[in-house]
């Protein structure tokens, strides 16, 4: 079992250092997300400030920024005025970025920032890098608590409900259940106590796509949260965050605070008398409680077990009350959708897939960070044009999506466009937005075993073919990958998996067999060779077996 | 008045009141669907997936336990493939802990032994995991024997629901889940438990048994159990 | 009707029980509030202990067994005192691709500990934690609480080494 203690607290921060008299004439945008943060990011803004201090520069603002991106060349500063980004900045480049931050004049324009930043579509993350995550100012600057007060006094529920309905917008927790439908479900249900709660317990390995929109812009959650509770008549939301994101939890905590002070949170929200308020829940490390009837349980202080549905939540959730919900993504695309109206949302996508979607790269790739691309974008110009490619220019293998009840994809389905019902196709599936690469290092089988490892450790143990069945599953991958195994246990494994998937409770059950059958789908040559040969083709694996079995 | 709803059960037409579930319906209508955690007078978990069944229009199984009926539904509890998985599941929890009956108390008097045979599971294919697990025998009147425990959590529900004592929760989780009373501590230096022996009653194997009785002796299953937990139930009001 | 019990004493008068009572009182002492009241124990603690679980559950209602029951299952409580500082080790998948299963094994043959076992010394516990959402910085370790990168086995044994 793996244990999380008190991971990375936030170091302490100062606010923005504002030197600059009005409008400053140039900005440096340093990122303090936690990929830049771990990459002692704060020492650089502190550094900038004093430098610029000592330089009597008075024009000039250096500002804390949520994420820029491009994680894996942090710690990023970004010159705002004229879109000039350094990469890997150590304490001693802080005067390159003081002599460019001289150069910069009122006449700059942004310039072109290469495929990385212009291949992308930013709707979810379109305040990301360029606000100051605990500014409310900086947040209502670029139109933030517009869709919360056009709502509250413009809109009937019903409007809003058919808005969210007309935009196509579909949950962007993974399983891709339209948003409208579950609002409108909510709030036809009967009884007069109903909550909101946003799912921020973004437990797939390999997805950090919520951690980012939290320490980033955590107003445009609240604000999503906010109208979803207008539309669906609550007055009451949670926020349940894993505990391993204290940055994100810690800026939450301040984002609600300033909030409440600025009456957009509470009683009477925007002079209207309109009450919503918002409380976080942490998590304790149970990949099981983002399944909504366990993070339901955990919110109410029990075990993380999940229960047969129906009810549904949106019957039946919280405390037995009507419950809307959904996760981070989701309700951050709420505010953009109501200030540019739902035919402009559903322009973007494809098929039954509208709009944008969030994805964090990661693994054997160049440009590890976080993206946003219109639903409908190729898996080619993800993981090439805005990934850069492999790292070392060694051969792609398979991308990963769906966390462990997802699949891998392998370079055949290259030029598919990705959509929730594509990656179904192809036997994957959109899960939160994940998405890791892989190379020629990667074995497949191991991977299997890696995934199912995981499903065994955070099966939660409330019914037998998860809690036994995965442990089963992982029992035979150990014997292929060990060499040690028959095409008997081959053929068990596919049949075990199939029984799983069928009778599990719930979707950590249901889908923990999918990597498995995404790896035979595809990589059934590497089974075969640790089970024939007695080879593992990509050296991963430990074959104690003899080459030839008598 | 509550209302009736007339459905099918494996081709038979059966009745039923609103708020029923399959299961129970079933049961009155002498159609026999397996199931491990539930009993009649505690409040069901669909956690065992031994009550699975297919309703025709829906493209999952469920559990007959938590299902409620609903005018005009199609179930099928008894079919080829329900019956491999019913195996499949039983073999798990076989080779999950250590079941062995010859030298079981509960032997012939055991529902997953009856269930095996039911199923005509004759032989495990499945890796066996089979960790050795505690005894705890520091009760005065009772033991538990890790060994043979299915976590149905029938002795914690029932505790929790009938005796009101919450002695027995669960520890851990997935393979590692245990049952336990009060902090993890000996069953026999437990502050809440009354040992009232409810817990022994339901278990449906030889994990919980009174102390002193030998193989195959077991007396919980010569009476029905709790008998009067449904009807106490009813009476309540549910 | 509801049973009445007067409100337990904290087990010392450790300043600290302080801050676990008003994180409950502030939530009403309600069932509810088991899991942030644990949260708070462990914070001022460091792990939780019997004195702790006994105290929270009284305070809320909550039957011990069901309070031992969620301890144990999030795998974020500890029920043991750690070592004096901790290195988690990220296994999350990007980890994992790169190289987390060779750092664990390092960390084995270093320093003699398998994920969650602390050095004979008591100085180091090592853990392992399923993705810390630091994937860009892959593979990630957390040596007290702070997140480091792109780790080189044989250099984070030395710097382990030196504490």
């Amino acid at each position: 079992m793996s244990e999380m203690p008190a991971t990375a607290r936030p170091t302490h921060r100062r606010a923005t250092i504002e030197t600059a008299d009005g409008q400053p004439r140039a900005s440096a945008y340093v990122c303090e997300a936690a990929s830049c943060m771990s990459a002692q990011s704060h020492d650089i803004t502190l550094r900038l400030g004093e430098r610029i201090a000592a330089a009597g520069m008075t024009d000039v603002t250096i500002k804390r920024v949520g994420c820029l991106g491009l994680c894996a060349a942090g710690p990023l500063v970004e010159i705002a005025e004229t879109a000039e980004l350094f990469e890997r900045v150590k304490p001693d480049d802080v005067e390159g970025i003081v002599k460019a931050l001289k150069k910069v004049k009122p006449t700059d324009t942004r310039r072109p920032q290469g495929p990385f930043f212009e291949k992308q579509l930013r709707v979810v993350t379109e305040n990301m890098g360029r606000i100051d995550p605990e500014s409310l100012d900086d947040y209502v600057g670029r139109g933030g608590y517009e869709a919360l007060k056009h709502v509250l006094s413009d809109m009937t529920s019903t409007e809003v409900r058919d808005e969210i309905t007309r935009s196509g917008l579909r949950g962007r927790g993974g399983a891709g259940y339209p948003v409208g439908l579950k609002w409108t479900t909510v709030a036809k249900a009967e009884g007069t106590q109903k909550y909101v709660v946003c799912n921020a317990d973004e437990g797939d390995p390999g997805a950090f796509m919520d951690r980012s929109v939290l320490e980033s812009d955590p107003f445009r959650v609240l604000e999503g949260m906010t109208i979803a509770a207008f539309a669906v008549h609550a007055n009451e939301g949670y926020i349940y965050c894993r505990a391993e994101y204290p940055l994100a939890v810690s800026r939450l905590r301040t984002a609600i605070r300033l909030a409440q002070r600025a009456g957009l949170l509470g009683t009477g929200i925007a002079d209207t008398n309109f009450n919503f308020d918002v409380q976080i829940r942490l998590g304790a490390g149970a990949f099981v409680c983002g399944e909504e009837t366990a993070l339901i349980a955990s919110i109410e202080g029990r075990r993380g077990t999940p229960r047969p549905r129906p009810p549904y939540p949106a019957v039946q959730g919280l405390w037995d009350c009507p419950t809307l919900l959904n996760n981070v993504e989701s309700y951050a695309n709420v505010p953009t959708i109501l200030n540019k109206g739902a035919d402009w949302y559903s322009e973007y996508g494809i098929g039954k897939s509208k709009g944008t979607k969030v994805f964090a790269l990661a693994g054997r790739i160049v440009n590890t960070g976080l993206i946003e691309v219109p639903m409908g974008t190729t898996l080619r110009e993800i993981v090439f044009d805005i990934g850069g490619g492999i790292i070392d220019g060694r051969p792609f293998k398979a991308v990963q999506t769906g966390g462990p009840s997802g699949g891998c994809i392998p370079a055949q389905f290259l030029d598919m466009a990705v959509s929730y019902e594509s990656l179904i196709e192809v036997g994957s599936f959109m899960g939160s937005g994940g998405l890791i690469v892989m190379d020629d290092t990667s074995c497949m089988v191991d991977v299997a075993k890696y995934f199912m490892d995981f499903c065994r450790e955070e099966s939660c143990g409330k019914c037998v073919p998860c809690r036994v069945g995965t442990t089963e599953l992982y029992m035979i991958l150990d014997l292929i990958t060990r060499g040690e195994a028959t095409l008997d246990d081959l053929a068990q494994l596919e049949r075990l998996a199939g029984i799983i998937q069928k009778t599990s409770l719930c979707g950590l059950g249901q889908g923990a067999p999918n990597p498995i059958f995404s790896t035979l789908r595809y990589f059934r040559d590497e089974y075969m060779a640790h089970i024939v040969d007695k080879t593992c083709p990509a050296g991963v694996c430990t074959i104690t077996a003899p080459e030839v079995m008598a | 008045m509550s209302t009736v709803f007339t459905f099918r059960i494996d081709g038979k037409d059966v009745a039923g009141s609103e708020g029923q579930t399959v299961m129970e319906v079933a049961e009155e209508n002498g159609i026999d669907i397996p199931g491990l955690c539930h009993l009649e007078g505690i409040h069901d978990r669909g956690a065992c997936r031994l009550c699975m069944v297919e309703i025709a229009g829906s493209p999952k199984l469920t559990a007959a336990c938590v299902t409620k009926i609903t005018e005009g539904m199609d179930v099928t509890a008894h079919s080829e493939r329900l019956q491999e998985y019913r195996r499949t599941v039983t073999e798990m929890l076989f080779v999950e802990r250590n079941h062995v009956c010859a030298v079981c108390v509960a032997n012939d008097h055991c529902e997953l032994q009856d269930l095996a045979a039911d199923l005509e599971l004759t032989h495990f294919d499945l890796p066996r995991i089979s960790p050795k697990l505690d005894i705890d025998a520091s009760h005065r009147l009772f033991a538990i024997d890790h060994n043979r425990c299915i976590l149905c959590l029938r002795c914690v529900r029932v505790c929790d629901e009938i005796e009101g004592a919450h002695t027995w929760d669960v520890m851990h989780r997935g393979l590692e889940t245990r049952v336990q009373t009060d902090m993890g501590i000996p069953w026999g230096e437990s502050t809440t438990c009354t040992s009232c022996g409810k817990c022994v009653q339901v278990c449906p194997t030889g994990a919980l048994f009174e102390k002193g009785r030998a193989v195959a002796s077991g007396s919980k299953h010569q009476r029905p159990f709790l008998p009067w937990l449904k009807i106490v139930e009813e009476e309540r009001g549910r | 009707m509801p049973v009445l019990h007067a409100k337990p004493q904290a087990p010392t008068d450790d300043k600290r029980w302080k801050i676990v009572e008003t994180r409950m009182r502030r939530m009403g002492d309600r069932p509810a509030a088991l899991i942030e009241a644990l949260h708070a124990a462990q914070e001022a603690f460091g792990y939780l202990d019997t004195d702790a679980l006994n105290y929270v559950g009284d305070t809320l209602g909550v039957p011990h067994s069901r309070v031992y029951g969620v301890a144990t299952f999030y795998s974020f409580f500890t029920l043991k005192p750690q070592g004096e500082h901790t290195c988690v080790v990220c296994t999350g998948t990007a980890c994992y691709i790169n190289g987390a299963k060779d750092i664990l094994s390092g960390l084995e043959k270093a320093l003699h500990v398998k994920p969650r076992q602390t050095t004979a010394d008591n100085k180091i516990s090592v853990l392992t934690a399923r993705c810390v959402g630091s994937c860009s910085l892959a593979p990630a370790v957390i040596i007290d609480g702070e997140v480091k990168g792109k780790v080189n086995v044989d250099d984070l044994v030395a710097q382990l080494e030196a504490m």
